[in-house]
């Protein structure tokens, strides 16, 4: 197997790409990858695949004017080709006057984010991790239909004032659809981490899709309304991630942003979630173990951007905070939502009325203004009746305010790391609790299993 | 009020704030009924919709040659590397392999107010090996362009497919397609987007910005080109070698407006300028330039536009609209693997299952509802000379008088279902959308036809008694069997008594698929004919993204659930 690119390799090709240009400034990047994945549908593997690739991207700078140029081969003519290339471009670009300059050296800290088992899982692996799961369901007359990727990525930032970072690093994912042959019950299951080491074991998965696919048979359909939900810690990163976004200085202060204060100026130290809530990002928290840098090689420290329900800090770019007399702040990528202990299973144990909610699907943004967003429940809703789950019900449509949905909150589990994308892809990581959440508003009931 | 239908905003904005999601534009609309004629004769000639649909009705025959530039034959040294790799896979023990060698270019540049935020040309070559080893599919890819890592690649997905050939119960069984050693197909353009001078696109770009900021209350004007060329070369072990081009072209432009305390803002973006299967000439016939101030005027007038009052009504959906509801309610639910399951963990089931009980049963609407999946309509964004397994282009009918007859499927789909409808040819649906990803059943372009009448937009309108026109897309949500959906727009007027007589905002329309296509009762005539598209079809794991078109006539739909989803 192919190996990513190392420190001392990635130095050595950004330098020699760096050489070749003539620009003010220039800036490389250098991106690694290998990607393995394995699907199953019908409890046997459908597809499968293992790739690598090897990019670069050089900018070149003429006073304000830049361009850039990505490529993939790295013979001398097509370095010197793609380097001529955006220095053509940059010279024909307008002035920028909101263009910063490149950074110089920067201090890095390291983290763990690669895992040798990870890097080194096999398709062969893969093909039993997959039958952790097929054999399971195939033994219960269930039909299973699952999705297993591991990627290793290097990434490296090197630039003409002075500046080389690296950052290797490995994440998994392991998802699960179980289904019943008349395709009346549905339940899912998934687990993520940077070690394919830490996740949980296929069997595992299998076995709690397996009980919500059985559980959800016979579902009844609900009168929309708005309900008590208990959301599983993936439904709520489902939601919960949709703020990274939205945590924008620049458009906050020019009023294009939920954190817009009316009358102007932004939402910062004001109350905007539950006040026993508080969001992070932080490469060095285990749970999250994000690159420690931007793409342009920007130190990215701990960041509390709501501390105890109160804004503390909105993202802004270099640009913007000198222009704002600011500090700059990289968006969130990794975060993490805390405030409370606590199972999924303790906290049912603490309702008295409401649904129990696996995931979401299909989540589109509907107002910006207020974080209004659409979406559906899929693949497991439960009715709980004082502490018990006493019954299926069919899916529902929601129309809800993220923020409104992060105030209306009764009860706080503890927080986890979750599969918040939809697609079960690889996404920067979401650590999330389970919640109580009350007047959720659920607008229509589907008919989809 | 008069019919300025002009301008659908879009997506930038819903793309940033939803995040990820699909992201679609919608065709264009003429500025007025007396620019309309002249609008739509220019766009009869440069985009042929009127031809195309007709083409939609036509069978595909083989493959056309491109009529206008034929980029330069491939490099052979390409096809030796191909035939290296499908050596390499055969003497491990494939029973089947193919290769797909594919230089990706992608250039583009993006504006905001008078700033360039993004000027990029890139460009990426790799290839990709796909076995059948002991029934089993493997694949492996590698950018190094190297005789010795095109066997070793080869032998990887053999291996793998080996390895998977643990888990399998039935054995790949693959359609038969006939082989094609020479062959040949480009996307039909006038001009090649590529040979325009940077600083002709910037100076548009720029001086679209700057009509739309003139318009008072227009804050922020972000515009943008982006242009994509794939050169792939083909070959499998059955003895196909096909070399294609495909070319694509997307101009996109989106305006803001801010109340002036901040307490609200709203954007209208360029819904009715689609990506298209075009050239250069495609960015001067839609013209920015003279479209900014109308979306920008639009911007500013949804500040102030009336709130809906929630209910029933005949809705009017322009087909900047209504292409992405005929993606989301018949193009997802008609893909066979999604039916069977295939994608059950990620992008869903269908509705529309079991095959033997919906294929030439299921009624999705009534008799004037005819849909065809067509991958030979010129100007769409998923036609091709032939699909990523060496099928050529085909249409096909999915839906003909209102019942459903046919599904999309591949090579080794197609026999899943060919005793239900004689078909026992693949469909030519597979697509990967780069060389390192494995290629699988994708959509084509899938249109509704226009009807018999020849109804204008106007005659619907005037037509509908309580009713709303709706243009561009704006939020889409559908479930993951494709039954309970919520659609918005961009633009919102309101139809009394036959007219248009204002703007309304902060609405949706709620339904369920089968109840909402039977509720279609009135389709615009051939000449109301326009493809909406999109580059972000998002299927599989890993998720893979596709460009596909729809075309569609504007339609009638009755007694629609409207919502504000703000207080559903």
């Amino acid at each position: 197997m192919a190996d990513i690119i190392t420190r001392d390799d990635a130095r050595a090709l950004a330098t020699r790409i760096l050489e070749q240009s003539s620009a003010d400034e220039t800036e490389v990047r250098i991106e690694s990858g290998l990607d393995g994945n394995t699907r199953f549908a019908d409890n046997q593997i459908s597809t499968s695949a293992d790739s690598r690739t090897l990019d670069a991207t050089i900018l070149a700078r003429f006073g304000t004017r830049s361009a850039s140029v990505a490529f993939n081969r790295f013979d001398d003519r097509t370095i010197t080709a793609a380097t001529a290339k955006a220095e053509r471009l940059a010279t024909l670009a307008p002035e920028n006057d909101e263009q910063m300059p490149l950074l110089g050296a920067q201090e890095f800290r390291s983290n763990n984010a690669f895992s040798d088992v990870t890097a080194s899982l096999t398709a062969d692996a893969r093909v039993d991790a997959a039958r952790g799961v097929i054999e399971r369901a195939t033994r219960e007359g269930l039909v299973s239909t699952g999705f297993i990727q591991r990627v290793a990525n290097a990434y490296a930032v090197t630039n003409s004032a002075g500046l080389f970072a690296y950052h290797r690093s490995t994440l998994a994912s392991y998802t699960t659809t179980v289904r019943t042959r008349d395709g009346s019950g549905s339940g899912w299951a998934g687990s993520t981490h940077n070690a394919w080491s830490s996740m949980d074991a296929p069997v595992e998965l299998a076995d709690r899709a397996i009980a919500k696919a059985r559980q959800s048979v016979g579902a009844v359909a609900i009168e929309p309304g708005a309900y008590t939900v208990l959301l599983e810690p993936t439904a709520v990163g489902n939601l919960v991630q949709l703020l990274r976004g939205a945590l924008d200085a620049r458009a906050a202060e020019e009023g294009r942003s939920y954190f817009s204060a009316v009358g102007g100026g932004t939402k910062i130290d004001t109350q905007v979630i539950d006040e026993r809530l508080s969001l992070t990002s932080d490469p060095s928290d285990p749970l999250l173990l994000d690159r420690p840098f931007t793409g342009e090689g920007q130190p990215v420290e701990r960041t509390n951007w709501i501390e105890n329900g109160v804004l503390a800090n909105l993202a802004t770019s270099r640009y913007w905070a000198q222009r704002q007399d600011g500090v700059p702040l990289s968006s969130p990528t990794g975060i993490n939502l805390y405030g409370g202990e606590g199972s999924v299973e303790d906290l049912i144990a603490q309702v008295t009325q409401g649904l129990l909610v696996t995931r979401f699907w299909y989540i589109r943004g509907v107002d910006p203004r207020s974080l209004l967003y659409t979406g559906l429940t899929r693949d497991g809703v439960f009715r709980i009746e004082d502490g018990r789950i006493v019954g299926a019900v069919k899916n529902m449509r929601f129309n809800e305010s993220v923020a409104a949905m992060l105030n209306n909150v009764d009860a706080i589990g503890g927080a986890v790391r979750v599969v918040a994308s939809e697609s079960g892809g690889l996404g920067p990581p979401v650590v999330v609790p389970p919640l109580v959440v009350r007047d959720f508003h659920l607008t229509s009931v589907s008919e989809a299993v | 009020m008069k019919l300025d239908l002009v301008g659908i905003p879009v997506v930038e904005c819903e793309r940033e704030f939803a995040g990820g999601g699909p992201t679609e534009q919608g065709p264009r609309i003429p500025e007025s009924r007396e620019s309309m004629s002249i609008s739509r004769r220019s766009f009869v000639q440069q985009t042929s919709a009127a031809a195309a649909a007709a083409a939609a009705v036509i069978p595909a025959g083989t493959p056309r040659l491109a009529a206008m530039q034929q980029p330069q034959q491939g490099d052979p040294s390409l096809k030796l590397l191909a035939m290296r790799g499908l050596d390499a896979a055969r003497s491990a023990g494939a029973e089947y392999a193919d290769i797909r060698i594919v230089d990706l270019r992608t250039q583009s540049v993006q504006t905001r107010n008078q700033r360039v935020t993004r000027l990029g040309d890139d460009e990426t070559l790799g290839f990709g090996v796909r076995a059948v080893a002991n029934g089993a599919w493997g694949f492996a890819a590698s950018p190094v362009l190297e005789r010795g890592e095109v066997v070793k690649v080869a032998r990887q997905a053999v291996t793998q497919a080996l390895a998977n050939s643990r888990a399998i119960r039935d054995p790949v069984s693959l359609a038969p397609v006939r082989a094609y050693p020479d062959g040949f197909w480009a996307t039909a353009i006038q001009q090649d987007p590529f040979e325009v001078p940077i600083e002709e696109k910037i100076d548009l770009l720029l001086e679209a910005n700057q009509a739309a900021l003139a318009v008072n209350g227009a804050r922020f004007a972000s515009s943008g080109m982006r242009f994509v060329r794939q050169r792939t070369t083909f070959a499998s072990t059955e003895g196909s070698v096909i070399e294609q081009t495909v070319v694509r072209t997307y101009p996109t432009m989106s305006v803001t407006a801010v109340a002036s305390d901040n307490s609200d803002f709203q954007t209208r973006a360029s819904g009715e300028i689609a990506p298209m299967g075009l050239g250069y000439e495609y960015v001067r016939d839609v013209n920015l330039i003279s479209s900014a101030p109308r979306w920008a005027r639009q911007a500013v007038e949804k500040l102030s536009a009336a709130p809906v009052e929630p209910g029933a009504y005949d809705l009017v959906l322009h087909p900047s609209n209504l292409f992405l509801t005929i993606h989301e309610s018949i193009g997802h639910p008609t893909e066979l693997d999604r039916a069977l399951g295939y994608e059950a963990n990620y992008a869903g089931t269908s509705f529309l299952y079991p095959p033997n009980e919906m294929i030439g049963r299921f009624r999705y609407g009534p008799e004037i509802m005819n849909v065809q999946a067509d991958r030979t309509q010129h100007g769409a964004l998923a036609t091709v000379g032939w699909d990523d397994e060496g099928v050529p282009a085909d249409s096909w009918p999915i839906i003909k008088d209102g019942v459903f007859v046919d599904y999309q499927t591949t090579r080794d789909q197609v026999g899943w279902i060919s005793d239900l409808t004689g078909v026992t040819q693949s469909h030519g649906c597979s697509h990967a959308q780069s060389w390192d990803r494995v290629q699988f059943q994708r959509m084509p372009n899938v249109s509704l036809l226009p009807g018999a009448e020849g109804y204008s937009l106007e005659d619907i309108i005037e037509a509908t008694d309580n009713g709303i026109l709706i243009i561009g897309r704006g939020s889409y949500s559908i479930d993951q069997q494709r039954y309970n959906f919520q659609f918005g727009g961009q633009v919102f007027f309101e139809i009394k008594g036959g007219q248009l007589t204002r703007m309304l905002k902060d609405l949706a329309y709620q339904g369920t698929t089968p109840e909402f296509w039977n509720s279609l009762d009135m389709l615009g005539g051939a000449s109301t004919y326009e493809l909406g598209g999109t580059f972000g079809d998002a299927k599989g794991q890993p998720a893979q993204a596709n460009a596909v078109s729809h075309g569609c006539p504007p339609s009638r739909f009755r007694n629609v659930q409207v919502i504000d989803p703000s207080k559903a």
